[in-house]
């Protein structure tokens, strides 16, 4: 457990620098976290340097093969020390550099996000679980650069990281899971056995292109390096620690802890390689062009990056024991290199180099501390960087790389080296030296103590590391190499002199070519300026997102304009091409074998009715109240065929669907315009009605197809278990109320939020009808005929029992509750036809809010009360009670759930109607007053 | 009879879909109404035509309707209500705030 916190920790307590007001208290409790973090880590220590390798494992969603699993190699204990220890100091320096003015607890809770993310990623057992961690790290990275959202250049900057790593990241989850897929499982160590299974797979060189992108995105190798310049945006404890240090040296992470099973293939030689080097020369070569401290930085990271990645294109097992040793040395130095640079600009106010020199008579230490690590950038000798850069170049020495093009290797080396040096030297001597400054912001001084003292300390172990590797250095890399490489460790004695030798001669070109490449350097300015132009891949990243964007602007418009009437074709079109398509090409008949049936004259004359009230509701549009009758008429028919194919239940269903639906039409018949003027051209209706023909023919066509195939039906189940396991004989409504009852109880949810939403739009909304009709006349005033009220008032009691009497049925005999609930319905609204709101309403005082809510209450009760008695949610229990006069009586837990059906449709059918007719009402009542008195004016006139 | 069935179902279909494209709401409605109409009863067919079968549970048949389309299309029928419902007030909400039943929202004098 104490494992898993390592990661989980800075995670779980990212907030938390957030809570508090005071800075120093933002800074102590994050530094808290990763402080105690750091402990957890170093606990881990005797174990790993023992050899072994501390696993804890959780079960997550094992379906996909996702386990909580974290492990500590060697490898990853490195690299999680190095991103506690960086990550300590970081905490401190950005205490002092973090103005007042900006958001403190913010910042450090990001950075604990970001820093629990990457010791997720080294700490990962689970390839899927450090896939999360690796897309957290690319969202903590975005957040961190966009700190000073307020800036074009930060928005940028982080838009652009995240969209080249996100895409890196996603080209990576293909890679792994293919990886998985080979492996049979997600588990780093199993997939670390498996490297001859790995490779005589015919997945592996897409598996392997995949994971690179992935590792290229991430570490920025050409072409992908424009982001990280880019990100320098951010603040520069970020730019020290996510862009230096940790987040970008995920990517050549992952090459090492991949390079057991993925490398020795010529694929991975002839890629990673190539990458590397181009990265390396080119990065460098900008670099030495960069007026901005840490844009120079920034290149010179991606150039470190490409050689780290080089070395591990090299394949060698000592290349990887240099490329683990440089990535702690680079870590060392570029993070320090990156605090000296914000220091100079949080004192000096700028850090361009054009502005900035003369700066060592008044800060002599950070002076000092940029030399050292300037020197070990350069590789200088004495200075860690030295070390590894020399067993660097002579592992570029090694023969037939490249068969007969072995020497540009070494040559691209060499040359890369002398850019190195070069811009080295111009970071020391155009900031400190050359003539005093003339035009600088603030006043220079040395920084608060606590801002140089993580440079302090980074650039002693440069030192110390550089003079004394086999003490202090040696054990942690080679037992981070050793847990990579296995068997295959070498024993290689890290030195400062060897000797004599080319890698030697190289080192020593290097610097003298840096030195004669620097003074020479206003020459170079202005023939590289082409190249500081085009080079810089932001301009054709942001040509390339306008086009995106641009290209889905037009698509959008296309199909998207903002008219109902192309989607709706487009809809209808893509539906018809979709179903028709697979049935073109397809050597099966399209009419299935069963012959038809016959038809009888009374279906034959009903069919025909349909046929002709259907066409006559679409050829009487435009007087809408002849097509809603049209449309009630299809409605009845549609019922009455539901009856003569031996479905009553429906048949019940749909003729009270039919009323209330007709009222709800005329209602709102009212309040819109009575006529629908003529606007189409005749093309657009010659294209409808196309369209419409080929959708009918569509639908015609496969229903025939449907009906002339012998088909199997899982009814027999519910036929079986309606009457011994549901307690009920009509098995539609057993079905409902049982068997699907779950849909059920979704089902009348649907409707009562339908209603609500409903009435919330219909709330406080005003619309006046118009008082005339079509033809201009005035509506009659006597409102409510005194013939249908009367008849309505007896005939509510008869409809109540009448319902009361289908609902009770239900369970046995067609009917049930949501029958009975729209016969109740339409017979309360009848009320309100026949005799008005303003009568109707005093007299039918419950809200109809209540009864929809009390449904819904009872149906869930009914579903809860099946755990009590301990059976799983909605199953139906029943009994027997013999009741006198009545009988032996059935008395299901179903007919409760019933009721809620019955009262939840009651509710919303009568909300939608009442609130719709209380709008209609209203308008009513002031159309008749303004009418009455129009009338009394013609009176006065008389 | 599945002839006599299918080409209705059509008529209804095309009606429905013709009566979608208008570009006022009101006979948008009744197109949707229509082809809710339509749904239903494809969907209630698949479970084939019967004549004259029972509809609940007795010991003397042996053979009946298919109850599962029934109970969906039951449901259905409510809930197309409730939908026809919604787009009725949605149509009613449009034309109060945008002063046109255009179903773009579009203005009497524009084209």
């Amino acid at each position: 457990m104490t494992l898993a916190l390592i990661p989980l920790l800075p995670l779980l307590g990212a907030l938390i620098p957030s809570l508090f007001r005071s800075r120093n208290l933002n800074a102590l409790s994050a530094g808290a976290i990763a402080g105690i973090s750091m402990l957890l880590l170093l606990l881990q220590a005797p174990a790993v340097f023992n050899g072994e390798m501390p696993l804890a494992s959780w079960s997550w969603i094992p379906a996909i093969g996702l386990n909580f699993a974290f492990r500590v190699s060697g490898f990853g204990f490195m690299f999680a020390f190095l991103i506690l220890g960086i990550g300590l100091l970081i905490v401190l320096y950005a205490r002092f550099y973090i103005s007042a003015d900006d958001p403190m607890g913010r910042f450090y809770s990001y950075l604990l996000l970001f820093m629990g993310s990457m010791l997720g990623i080294v700490l990962s057992e689970n390839i899927m679980l450090l896939m999360m961690f690796w897309e957290l790290t690319s969202i903590s990275s975005f957040l961190l650069i966009g700190f000073w959202s307020y800036r074009t250049d930060a928005r940028e900057g982080a838009r652009q990281a995240l969209v080249i790593t996100g895409g890196g990241g996603l080209a990576m989850i293909a890679g792994f899971l293919l990886l998985g897929h080979i492996v049979g499982s997600f588990e780093l160590t199993t997939i670390l056995a498996a490297k001859e299974i790995i490779h005589a797979h015919h997945l592996y060189p897409i598996t392997l292109i995949l994971i690179l992108l992935g590792a290229f995105t991430k570490s920025a190798q050409f072409p992908f390096q424009f982001w990280l310049p880019h990100a320098m945006a951010a603040p520069t404890p970020v730019s020290a620690y996510l862009h230096s240090a940790t987040m970008v040296k995920a990517g050549v992470f992952l090459l090492a802890l991949l390079f057991p099973v993925l490398s020795g293939s010529s694929l991975w030689f002839y890629i990673v390689t190539p990458v590397g080097l181009i990265t390396f020369m080119f990065a460098a070569y900008m670099a030495m062009f960069k007026d901005d401290l840490k844009g120079l930085l920034a290149y010179s990271t991606v150039s470190h990056l490409g050689l780290i990645t080089l070395l591990l294109g090299l394949g060698s097992p000592l290349a990887a024991f240099t490329a683990v040793f440089h990535i702690l040395n680079h870590a060392t130095f570029k993070a320090g290199l990156f605090m000296l640079a914000g220091i100079i600009d949080h004192e000096t106010g700028t850090r361009d180099m054009k502005r900035l020199s003369g700066l060592w008579k008044y800060m002599p230490i950070t002076g000092t501390l940029t030399m050292i690590g300037s020197a070990s950038m350069a590789g200088v000798p004495l200075f860690n960087g030295f070390l590894s850069k020399e067993m660097f170049l002579a592992e570029t020495l090694e023969p037939n790389l490249f068969g007969a093009f072995s020497w540009i290797v070494p040559l691209g080396a060499t040359l890369a080296a002398i850019f190195a040096v070069a811009y080295s030297i111009r970071m020391v001597h155009d900031v400190f030296f050359k003539e005093p400054f003339t035009n600088l912001p603030k006043k220079p001084h040395e920084p608060p103590h606590g801002m140089r003292l993580p440079a302090e300390i980074l650039m002693t172990l440069c030192v110390l590391v550089g003079l004394f590797p086999m003490t202090l250095a040696a054990p942690m890399v080679n037992m981070a190499a050793g847990s990579i490489l296995g068997a295959a460790t070498p024993d290689y004695h890290i030195a400062i002199w060897h000797g004599l030798n080319m890698a030697l001669a190289m080192s020593v070109i290097a610097l003298a070519g840096g030195a004669v490449f620097y003074l020479q350097r206003l020459r170079l300015f202005d023939s590289h300026r082409w190249c500081m132009r085009y080079c810089d891949g932001k301009a054709t990243f942001e040509a390339l997102i306008r086009g995106l964007v641009q290209g889905g602007r037009t698509l959008t418009g296309l199909m998207e304009n903002g008219s109902l009437q192309r989607y709706i074709a487009l809809l209808v079109g893509a539906v018809f091409v979709l179903g028709a398509s697979p049935f073109f090409g397809s050597s099966v008949p399209f009419i299935g074998p069963l012959a038809m049936s016959s038809v009888d004259p009374v279906t034959l004359i009903m069919g025909l009715v349909l046929i002709v009230c259907t066409v006559a509701t679409v050829v009487n549009h435009r007087n809408r109240i002849l097509s809603i009758i049209m449309l009630g008429s299809v409605g009845l028919i549609v019922s009455l065929s539901f009856i003569r194919f031996s479905a009553p239940d429906l048949a019940l269903t749909q003729i009270s669907v039919e009323v209330v639906t007709i009222i709800l039409l005329m209602m709102a018949l009212h309040l819109l315009p009575r006529t629908t003027p003529v606007e189409s051209s005749s093309v657009r209706r010659g294209r409808d009605i196309g369209l419409s023909v080929l959708a009918g023919g569509g639908a015609a066509a496969l229903m025939l197809a449907v009906l002339s195939r012998p088909y199997d039906t899982i009814a027999g189940y519910f036929l079986e278990n309606s009457k011994p396991g549901g307690g009920g004989t009509n098995v539609v409504n057993v079905i409902l109320v049982d068997f699907r009852g779950f849909d059920t109880l979704g089902e009348i949810t649907v409707l009562v939020i339908a209603g609500l939403v409903i009435y919330a739009m219909l709330h406080n909304f005003e619309l006046t009808a118009p008082g005339i009709d079509a033809l201009g006349r005035p509506w009659v005033q006597d409102r409510f005929p005194m013939i249908l009220a009367q008849i309505t008032r007896p005939l509510m009691p008869l409809a109540l029992l009448f319902a009361a009497y289908i609902f009770l049925r239900g369970h046995n005999e067609p009917g049930g509750g949501f029958i009975a609930g729209l016969i109740v319905a339409s017979v309360l609204i009848l009320q309100y036809i026949s005799s008005g709101i303003v009568w109707t309403r005093p007299r039918l005082t419950v809200d109809n809010h209540i009864i929809m809510a009390w449904g819904l209450v009872i149906a869930v009760l009914t579903g809860v009360g099946s755990w009590v008695i301990g059976y799983p949610f909605l199953t139906t229990s029943f009994t027997y009670l013999t009741w006198p006069l009545v009988g032996k009586f059935e008395v299901a837990s179903a007919i409760a759930f019933d009721l809620g059906v019955f009262l939840a449709v009651v509710g919303s059918v009568m909300l939608i109607l009442v609130k719709l007719g209380s709008m209609n009402s209203k308008d009513a009542e002031i159309v008749s007053a303004s009418v009455q008195k129009a009338k009394e004016k013609k009176e006065g006139a008389h | 009879m599945e002839l006599l069935f299918s080409i209705c179902l059509g008529v209804m279909i095309a009606c429905g879909v013709y009566l979608m494209l208008r570009g006022r709401t009101f006979p948008v409605i009744l197109g949707l109404t229509l082809l809710g109409y339509a749904v239903n009863m494809f969907l209630f067919v698949s479970g084939r035509l019967h004549t004259n079968l029972p509809a609940v549970i007795s010991p003397e048949r042996a053979q009946y309707a298919d109850p599962l389309p029934q109970a969906l299309v039951l449901t259905a029928i409510v809930i197309g209500f409730a939908m026809v419902a919604f787009v009725v007030v949605l149509a009613l909400r449009a034309s109060g705030e945008l002063g046109s039943d255009h179903v773009d929202g579009r203005k009497e004098n524009e084209s």
